[in-house]
């Protein structure tokens, strides 16, 4: 039909045009660098991490007598309270920065086919952030150390699962900036999609507390942030879940928001 | 080429699009013309694949929107409302879109060029008026050298100067063979524009013909009537299917009636005329005579 209406020679632009996931995955990152919002909010849990975690080491060796035994590698990853909130946030934006302008419109009339957005948007969010995250906690990691030094119960990188509690920090946080995408594709509003995060990871913990027993500690480990957060302990608290089994329940949640979220984006309407 | 049949959309219990039944030919510019509320936006949002039609399909080149291996090299939409997003720069809001297709900065500079964006390019888009904001639409909608144009009511916000280069504009997109499809509410637009002319009100097809024929089939002929003796002219106007209505001092118009016949009839009984004029039909007259039915809110006519 083109060919048979146009003259070649009327076409600026090749008929070998086409759109691929790679191209799409391009589009996809040229979209996430190019906001500011996405650097302020990559700064901010930068800086919550390092910061708390820091905070965190110092108001530690700073008490005359040692309250409690610490788990050194948890107490200078600690700023992940706060950061999950910034990349949570992050996450809800580069769905729902779309919607609010408009811009979804011309994301699928260049590339009609959603899941092929969804996918490329999911996978250079996940590479972006996990290149931001893994020095942010190994910074935070190192940082902690120094200052727990003074009071000689750090610990090293070499030690036993101590790696695995670093680079957790950077996967749970990674998980939660997905669960934000998640339900930004789900709720398509900026505000809602917060809020429903905010619940999810802040306020359903406090709510889980003061509830009567024995709900408080099986909510604990059941609820996104507790189960997932597993992996960021070396030591292990015998209540919860292990490790990998309790990210494995993050990741589950996760998952389940997505799915949901990708069904709902292929058959309703823009 | 872009096909609908039986295009049907219902939100709820509301139906916006009524079985719409239109083929929109390359080579020609097809206004696309219907009051507020009639069904425009929401036909071109289907038949961007953006809303899904709850009956009937529309194809593009044969083909639904969302089998395209290219779809901004197969149309270029520009819709009414903004789809841009404000955060980014003009460049780099292009440089996403056309990076979906493996294009590359300069077809994005180039077209920058032609909207004559090129200054501003490394401005964010929530700081640009509307008329801009209108160029980098039609920037992003001719990105990818597309044969089939979409445009809802691209002369929204801009300046007289600007409608008339995207006059031009589209007379020559469709001068090279391409479907350009375009729509509005502004009657007076489309006679500068268009060749051929779909209208619509409340999502039903009302009309599709040339612009030509769509005045001629869908107008009174009015004639305009001055004269001294007035009273003696409308006594004798009375027939069955002659309409007169008074239109100031000794002046009336007629209705029912050609110019000559009232000319002739005046003659007959030595009625000095003073003015005997045929009102031309415009396309505004023609619109208003077939939508009229079908405005979802009137306003009230002022007195």
């Amino acid at each position: 039909m083109t060919a048979a209406t146009m003259p070649a020679a009327d076409r600026q632009v090749g008929d070998d045009v086409r759109v691929t996931f790679l191209h799409v995955l391009r589009s996809e990152w040229v979209r996430l660098r190019s906001l500011r919002s996405t650097w302020i909010t990559m700064l901010i849990t930068v800086a919550l991490v390092i910061g708390v975690g820091a905070l965190a080491c110092y108001g530690y060796v700073s008490r005359e007598h040692e309250v409690e035994a610490i788990d050194p590698t948890f107490r200078s990853l600690l700023g992940w309270v706060l950061g999950q909130l910034a990349f949570g946030v992050l996450g809800v934006l580069v769905v729902t920065g779309e919607y609010a302008t408009g811009m979804i419109r011309a994301t699928f009339t260049s590339v009609p086919q959603r899941m092929t957005v969804f996918f490329a948007r999911l996978t250079v969010f996940v590479s972006t952030t996990l290149v931001v995250l893994v020095p942010t906690a190994i910074v935070a990691f190192l940082v902690g150390q120094t200052i727990l030094a003074r009071k000689h119960v750090d610990t090293t990188l070499g030690a036993p699962h101590v790696w695995r509690g670093v680079l957790g920090c950077a996967l749970y946080l990674a998980a939660i900036g997905i669960f934000g995408m998640g339900l930004g594709w789900l709720i398509r509003n900026t505000a809602g999609a917060i809020f429903a995060l905010v619940g999810v990871v802040f306020v359903a913990p406090i709510i889980a507390q003061s509830m009567p027993d024995p709900w408080p500690e099986r909510l604990a480990k059941w609820l996104p942030d507790g189960a997932g957060q597993s992996i960021i302990h070396v030591h292990v608290d015998p209540h919860r879940f292990g490790p990998w089994a309790g990210y494995g329940v993050l990741i589950g949640y996760v998952v389940i928001v997505l799915a949901v979220a990708a069904a709902l984006l292929r058959s309703r309407d823009v | 080429m872009i096909e609908m049949t039986g295009l049907t959309k219902r939100y709820g219990d509301k139906t916006a699009v009524d079985g719409l039944t239109v083929t929109v030919r390359p080579g020609v510019v097809t206004g696309f013309l219907g009051p507020n509320g009639a069904g425009k936006s929401t036909t071109m949002r289907l038949v961007l694949g953006l809303d899904r039609p709850t009956k009937g399909t529309v194809t593009i080149n044969g083909r639904r929107y969302d089998e395209l291996a290219a779809p901004l090299h197969e149309v270029g939409a520009l819709l009414e409302a903004r789809s841009v997003h404000s955060g980014r720069t003009a460049r780099n809001h292009l440089l996403a879109l056309a990076a979906s297709h493996g294009l590359g900065v300069k077809r994005v500079d180039a077209m920058l060029d032609l909207v004559g964006l090129t200054d501003v390019a490394r401005q964010r888009v929530g700081a640009f008026s509307l008329g801009m904001g209108q160029r980098l639409g039609i920037a992003a909608a001719l990105l990818g050298d597309p044969a089939v144009l979409l445009f809802d009511e691209p002369a929204n916000g801009l300046d007289p100067e600007g409608i008339r280069w995207i006059r031009q504009l589209l007379r020559r997109l469709a001068a090279e063979g391409r479907t350009v499809f375009v729509s509005s509410h502004v009657m007076s637009e489309m006679a500068l524009m268009a060749d051929h002319l779909v209208v619509i009100g409340r999502g039903r097809l009302m009309s599709d013909s040339s612009v030509d024929e769509f005045v001629r089939r869908s107008t009174r002929h009015q004639v305009r009537v001055r004269s001294p003796k007035i009273d003696e002219m409308v006594a004798l106007l009375r027939a069955p299917d002659v309409h007169v209505i008074s239109a100031g001092a000794q002046t009336i118009e007629v209705d029912g009636m050609t110019s000559e016949a009232i000319g002739d009839l005046a003659a007959a009984h030595r009625i000095a005329l003073h003015e005997l004029s045929p009102l031309g039909a415009s396309l505004e007259e023609a619109f208003m005579e077939v939508t009229g039915g079908t405005v979802e809110y009137h306003a009230e006519e002022a007195r």
